[in-house]
């Protein structure tokens, strides 16, 4: 018991003994600065100053002690726009501005489910068939038994629910590496998603989804004047939790953001989301031109094509990821998240339920992947288990690896599975432009595997990084 | 003797198996003073402090906490009667910083959300009560700091809440001079804040200045509980490695019998 001691600590104490060993008597009342000269700078995850100066000698330190938080995924995702719109003139276009978003959608809710797993230091290889599995039973509901789409949806949910159950029962009782056990569903779910497409009442094989509701949710878009009304409640709602939190730091007479960051902050929100509901708003169909047609052997005028608004999954991604956040960040669940995924033991020691957070961060993930799945169907009006197959898992763990959430658990957040997702979507889209013919495929899976492989060693940099910044 | 100890334990045996590893040991701690728990490797420290903690279940013997028979059966059960243990892997998050950390599975809460501030309050009072300056900000990951101030945030942790026995399982093991100096005057704070503090160490040095009390036990009996001022280096040594010494009067319990 006297020969084990925390890996940083000796280290520590050789650079510390120089400085501090004559001083050993009276050491308790004298500081002693981790590091001279460094202006005594610590990388607090708070306000360390009221003053501009003081927030950003915190943000580079953070940023030098690894925690980079969305910032590489960022750069990334603006140096790719910059490039894929150089190089391929329909990238930049509206139409396709909107397609990306319909077409991310589906990894971007897997990807937050997989946050809450990937923060526990835990991997689920069977997301994409679980999403696949959660996808079938809901059209085979609609299709075959003409449920409803609450209740098919809401059988999905719960099928993604029994599933994460059962991968979190097997891995925090039965305690078999959660690699394992999802790459045992990865090939079972597989099956399971072609079993339920293949049989029972209605169509077989690739099932299309007729009901309006489920392809409403990426085929649809928002009226004009619900964008314009989302976007005010999107920028009113972080100004109002940013100034809040503000509010109730000064009165605890605490450390508060500088105004100017503050306003800053919430003015880049609110540029940002009004130039993209701007942008969605106008008419991006293709095909604008209005045209004549026989009818009845009469020649009529048609109007243009129209393709104007927000897709509704747009919101519903914003609502996920609000609710998740709070979660995340603003609860106890989420703080003993973290805290299993940081220090396993310790958080028994603190009392926290590990196990039982194990299994609910599984059931979380699995119900994510469910409505993921569900996207993915939405978005080509069909449900095809060769869809989620492939890389829609690679590209769901690469989007949130890519946001910056660790491979190694307890860092993360839910703003990664977005941006990541963004990132993963623009790729995928960018290359498959770009490339064109047989070799089309072969470049983007090559492309995105480096991507994801990049990600994974900024990570495990990172994570070096944090972990020699204190010495 | 003036007052009762806070913690009295009275012929306490634990077993594993074959290997009888505490022999009706006896051991007591008092509100105000740093009773140093000493022995070599196998000498049962360890398993005592985890009787202590409630971590073992103790096969038979007395345990009595402020003057009241009590059974320990979990850790849940020595922390409802204000007995924190810090242990020499401290159990810290190195993800989270030090409100967190210091709050965790005790987070406070207004309806469902975590009242980050408040507990960001009490965590700066906390340490400033305990003239802990050594700490930048409360703020900080505990990922960025050094071995001495995680032992110290890992001390405050268990200052927290107003427990009344901190156990110290090798708080300056892995520490230079200046952090070890700087531990124990924090543990001797403690103790004159009226807590009853127990240190496990293997350094003689840090036992002879912090101590109030020492405890000596030796091949899982209780060699001697003696006074500080009783003692010498050498005294201690001897106590150590071969249970007896000449000046010190051997516990009616332990290896005299």
């Amino acid at each position: 018991m006297n020969d084990s001691s925390t890996p940083q600590a000796p280290l520590d104490a050789q650079g510390e003994n120089a400085e501090g060993a004559h001083s050993a008597n009276d050491a308790g009342s004298k500081t002693a600065t981790p590091s001279p000269g460094s202006l005594e700078a610590v990388a607090s995850t708070v306000p360390t100053g009221n003053s501009v100066s003081a927030y950003v000698t915190n943000y580079v330190q953070r940023l030098r002690g690894g925690e980079m938080g969305s910032l590489p995924a960022v750069t990334g995702l603006v140096l790719l726009v910059i490039v894929f719109s150089i190089l391929q003139p329909t990238f930049k276009g509206l139409f396709n501005f909107g397609n990306m978003l319909t077409e991310g959608a589906g990894p971007i809710f897997i990807a937050m489910g997989l946050v809450f797993v990937l923060l526990l230091g835990e991997i689920d290889l069977s997301a994409g068939f679980a999403a696949g599995v959660c996808a079938t039973v809901m059209v085979r509901l609609m299709v075959g038994y003409h449920a409803p789409w609450p209740v098919s949806i809401g059988a999905a949910i719960l099928t993604g629910v029994i599933i994460g159950f059962l991968i979190g029962f097997l891995r925090a009782k039965v305690r078999i590496p959660s690699f394992v056990v999802t790459l045992a569903f990865f090939l079972a779910f597989q099956g399971v998603a072609l079993y339920i497409a293949n049989n029972g009442k209605g169509q077989k094989g690739d099932i299309t989804i007729t009901d309006p509701v489920v392809n409403g949710f990426e085929g649809n878009q928002m009226p004009v004047w619900a964008g314009w009304l989302l976007a005010i409640l999107i920028v009113a709602g972080y100004a109002a939790v940013k100034l809040l939190a503000q509010n109730g730091r000064r009165t605890r007479g605490l450390n508060t953001e500088p105004l100017g960051v503050l306003a800053f902050k919430i003015g880049a929100v609110a540029v940002g989301t009004f130039l993209a509901v701007y942008a969605l708003n106008k008419n991006r169909s293709i095909n604008q031109a209005a045209g004549f047609k026989t009818v009845d052997g009469k020649l009529v005028k048609v109007a243009a094509a129209e393709l104007l608004g927000v897709p509704w999954v747009v919101p519903i991604i914003i609502a996920f990821f609000v609710v998740w956040t709070f979660v995340l960040s603003r609860t106890r669940y989420g703080r003993h998240v973290y805290a299993v995924g940081g220090n396993e033991e310790a958080a028994r020691r603190a009392g926290i339920p590990v196990d039982r957070i194990r299994i609910s961060v599984f059931v979380l993930c699995s119900a994510m992947a469910a409505i993921g799945g569900i996207m993915i169907g939405s978005n080509v009006q069909s449900v095809s288990v060769a869809n989620y197959g492939g890389n829609t898992l690679l590209l769901a763990v690469g989007a949130a690896v890519i946001g910056g959430t660790s491979l190694f658990g307890g860092k993360g957040r839910m703003i990664d599975a977005v941006v990541g997702g963004a990132v993963v979507e623009v790729i995928y889209n960018g290359m498959s432009n770009l490339v064109k013919g047989t070799n089309s495929a072969a470049v983007q899976y090559i492309v995105t595997g480096v991507v994801l492989m990049l990600a994974a060693a900024v990570d495990a940099l990172s994570r070096r990084r944090a972990g020699s910044s204190g010495l | 003797m003036p007052d009762q100890p806070l913690l009295q334990m009275r012929g306490i045996n634990k077993s594993f198996g074959p290997v009888h590893v505490l022999q009706n040991v006896d051991f007591e701690a008092r509100a105000g003073e740093v009773t140093s728990l000493v022995g070599d490797n196998g000498a049962g420290k360890s398993t005592l402090v985890k009787c202590i903690s409630g971590t073992y279940t103790i096969d038979s013997g007395e345990y009595a906490f402020d003057g009241q028979g009590t059974n320990i059966h979990t850790p849940r059960d020595a922390s409802a009667l204000g007995i924190e243990i810090v242990y020499q892997d401290l159990a810290l998050c190195d993800n989270l910083d030090i409100v967190q950390n210091m709050f965790l599975g005790r987070e406070r809460v207004s309806r469902v959300v975590l009242d980050e501030n408040s507990m960001e309050h009490a965590a700066e009072e906390t340490l400033a009560s305990l003239s802990v300056r050594t700490v930048k900000s409360v703020r900080q990951r505990v990922s960025s700091l050094s071995g001495g101030q995680r032992q110290t945030v890992a001390i405050a942790k268990a200052v927290l809440w107003n427990s009344k026995l901190v156990v110290l399982d090798e708080p300056t093991a892995a520490l230079g001079v200046a952090q070890t100096a700087q531990v124990l005057a924090l543990v001797r704070r403690l103790a004159d804040r009226g807590l009853a503090v127990v240190l496990i160490s293997h350094n003689m040095l840090d036992v002879l200045q912090v101590s109030d009390r020492i405890a000596a036990l030796y091949l899982g009996k209780m060699a001697a509980i003696v006074d500080r001022s009783q003692v010498n280096q050498t005294q201690l040594v001897e106590l150590i490695t071969t249970g007896k010494t000449a000046g010190v009067p051997a516990m009616t319990t332990g290896v005299g019998e």
